[in-house]
């Protein structure tokens, strides 16, 4: 592919054969890439070309097409490591998803170092896949679970963090950026007081590796885990990273094959990271369909997509209160400190009857809580409607968002 | 888009039929759909010959699951118990009259739910409770 100096979304609609179909007549408008992408050709020819032409396991057939899968896969993995900017791929756990990678976390270094009385600090602004593992470990372990809030303007309250930071907590865990409102959080500065006071720091980069560069060793993480279906990747491809030295230290997740080096009947020495960590045949196809996806990304650049979404969430911001009155938006109204993603309510439309009549129109938006309840109740909304943005959304599917939620709005309008 | 929710719908939704609450309800019960935050609460007060006399819902969600509820109690006002028992999917179906897409059928439904639910004590409820 050439390299682009800027992203051209309209351009690159053809590299995705959804846009080919039509929906009541009009092309597509995805607003719903939070939730998981659009996938481009180059990605569903890697996964067919691996079920068609070489589809052996990984790690074991001493034949061609063996060290074929097993070339592809372990590519992947360094392609996600370079993606990430992890110096090692030994440091890449594969897995299904970011849910994975937070549970595998949880259970194999959460259950070994977290004990009674212990402190985990997470966020109000957490997907569930955030807070349920941490609910779950601290429940079995009779430990603390602390919560730091976030503003009327959706930015984390940093004295408050600062506060809960006094507790000397064991683990942080917080998301780079909020699926729920957008907002991106300062991570940098976040990791360097979490240390300041001997935490490890896990960060939620499912939204922030698709959409913005993402540097783990810049980030000063410890733990680091993403999708890969929400960065243009299939369904069943993602990454965990964790620095060397705490994933030689941590005890198993699943046990299986794979994962052994020495199998006796009473007991089991296991494999080396990453392998330790990876029990029973991993999705190939997946991990080899996400490996196309980020050269995919890498060739865009990621400073294009941020720049270009950048773009999107401020023209967003100008026109859709000045051409929807009712409309009330969720989360930071700068442009520079929100993701694609605008998240929004309307005075007397509920998020699904706007989500229902925008599909007539062709128009994909999320409505619920998008796995974020407490940070729902906090917003102080039941269920919220959002569109979100990625490589092939333009100005157009903002103006025919803008044009429809009018519409929607006139509907619904008390008489 | 116009086209999909009748002005009925919007009607019910904007100003519901038996919205409130009963003084002295014989039953009442409370339904939500935790995915999507739709709730209502039924109250019913029934007499002793097994007749529904009075029917008041409260409630917040959607205009599919309001408008619903709206017309569900409309319909079983005054109505005995023994005829209450025949209601089923279809009827909140064809009272509400639009397309309901495979995602929003839980809105349509919270209401008869509810009210099997407020019932199932006292109804041997004829048309069949899951997907029919």
């Amino acid at each position: 592919m050439a390299i682009v100096r800027s992203l051209d979304p309209v351009a690159l609609r053809a590299d995705f054969a959804i846009f080919e179909r039509e929906f009541r007549g009009r092309r597509l408008a995805y607003l719903d890439s939070a939730a998981t992408s659009l996938k481009p050709r180059v990605v569903t020819e890697a996964v067919t070309g691996y079920l068609n032409n070489y589809s052996a396991n990984v790690h074991r057939g001493i034949y061609e097409i063996g060290e074929e899968a097993t070339a592809a896969y372990e590519g992947a993995r360094s392609k996600i490591a370079a993606f990430i900017g992890a110096t090692d791929p030994r440091e890449i756990i594969m897995v299904r998803n970011a849910t994975e990678a937070i549970n595998l976390v949880a259970y194999a270094w959460g259950r070994h170092n977290i004990k009674q009385a212990d402190t985990i600090v997470t966020t109000e602004m957490e997907h569930h896949s955030n807070i349920i593992p941490w609910q779950l470990l601290t429940q079995e372990k009779d430990a603390d679970l602390e919560f730091v809030s976030f503003d009327e303007h959706g930015y984390i309250n940093q004295d408050s963090y600062e506060v809960l930071l006094r507790t000397k907590p064991k683990l942080v865990s917080f998301t780079a950026v909020s699926n729920g409102i957008g907002t991106i959080n300062p991570v940098r500065e976040m990791v360097a007081k979490a240390h300041e006071v001997g935490a490890l720091v896990l960060v939620d980069g499912a939204q922030a590796v698709p959409h913005q560069p993402v540097n783990v060793q810049e980030m000063d993480c410890d733990f680091f885990v993403f999708s890969g279906h929400k960065a243009l990747g299939p369904p069943g491809s993602g990454a965990l990273w964790a620095r060397r030295e705490i994933l030689e230290a941590m005890p198993p997740f699943m046990g299986g094959g794979e994962m052994i080096r020495e199998v006796h009947l009473r007991h089991t020495t296991f494999n080396e990271v990453p392998y330790k960590f990876e029990a029973g045949t991993p999705d190939v196809s997946a991990a080899i369909g996400l490996g196309a996806a980020l050269d995919y990304l890498s060739g865009l650049g990621m400073e294009h997509v941020r720049a270009h979404e950048r773009e999107l969430v401020a023209y967003a911001l100008e026109v859709l209160p000045e051409r929807v009155k009712s409309i009330r938006i969720h989360g930071p109204l700068s442009a520079s400190d929100r993701a694609g993603v605008i998240t929004f309510n309307l005075a007397d439309a509920h998020p699904h009857d706007v989500a229902t009549l925008l599909d007539r129109e062709a128009i994909a938006v999320r409505a619920g809580h998008h796995c974020t309840m407490p940070l729902h109740q906090r917003l102080g909304e039941e269920a919220s409607a959002r569109a979100s943005f990625y490589v092939y959304t333009d100005r157009d599917d903002i103006d025919r968002l803008a044009e429809a939620l009018n519409k929607v709005e006139r509907l619904f309008a008390k008489n | 888009m116009d086209d999909l929710y009748r002005d009925e719908i919007l009607e019910h939704y904007r100003n519901p039929h038996n919205f409130g609450t009963l003084e002295t309800p014989t039953t009442a019960k409370e339904g939500a759909n935790p995915l999507c935050g739709d709730r209502i609460t039924l109250m019913l007060a029934i007499n002793d010959d097994g007749t529904v006399e009075d029917v008041a819902f409260t409630g917040r969600g959607c205009a599919i699951s309001q408008a619903s509820a709206s017309m569900l109690t409309d319909e079983i006002k005054g109505k005995p118990l023994s005829e209450i028992a025949t209601l089923g999917r279809q009827d909140v179906l064809d009272n509400l009259g639009i397309e309901i897409s495979p995602a929003r059928m839980k809105c349509a439904m919270l209401s008869l739910e509810t009210l099997r639910s407020a019932l199932s004590d006292r109804v041997a409820w004829q048309g069949k409770t899951d997907e029919e």
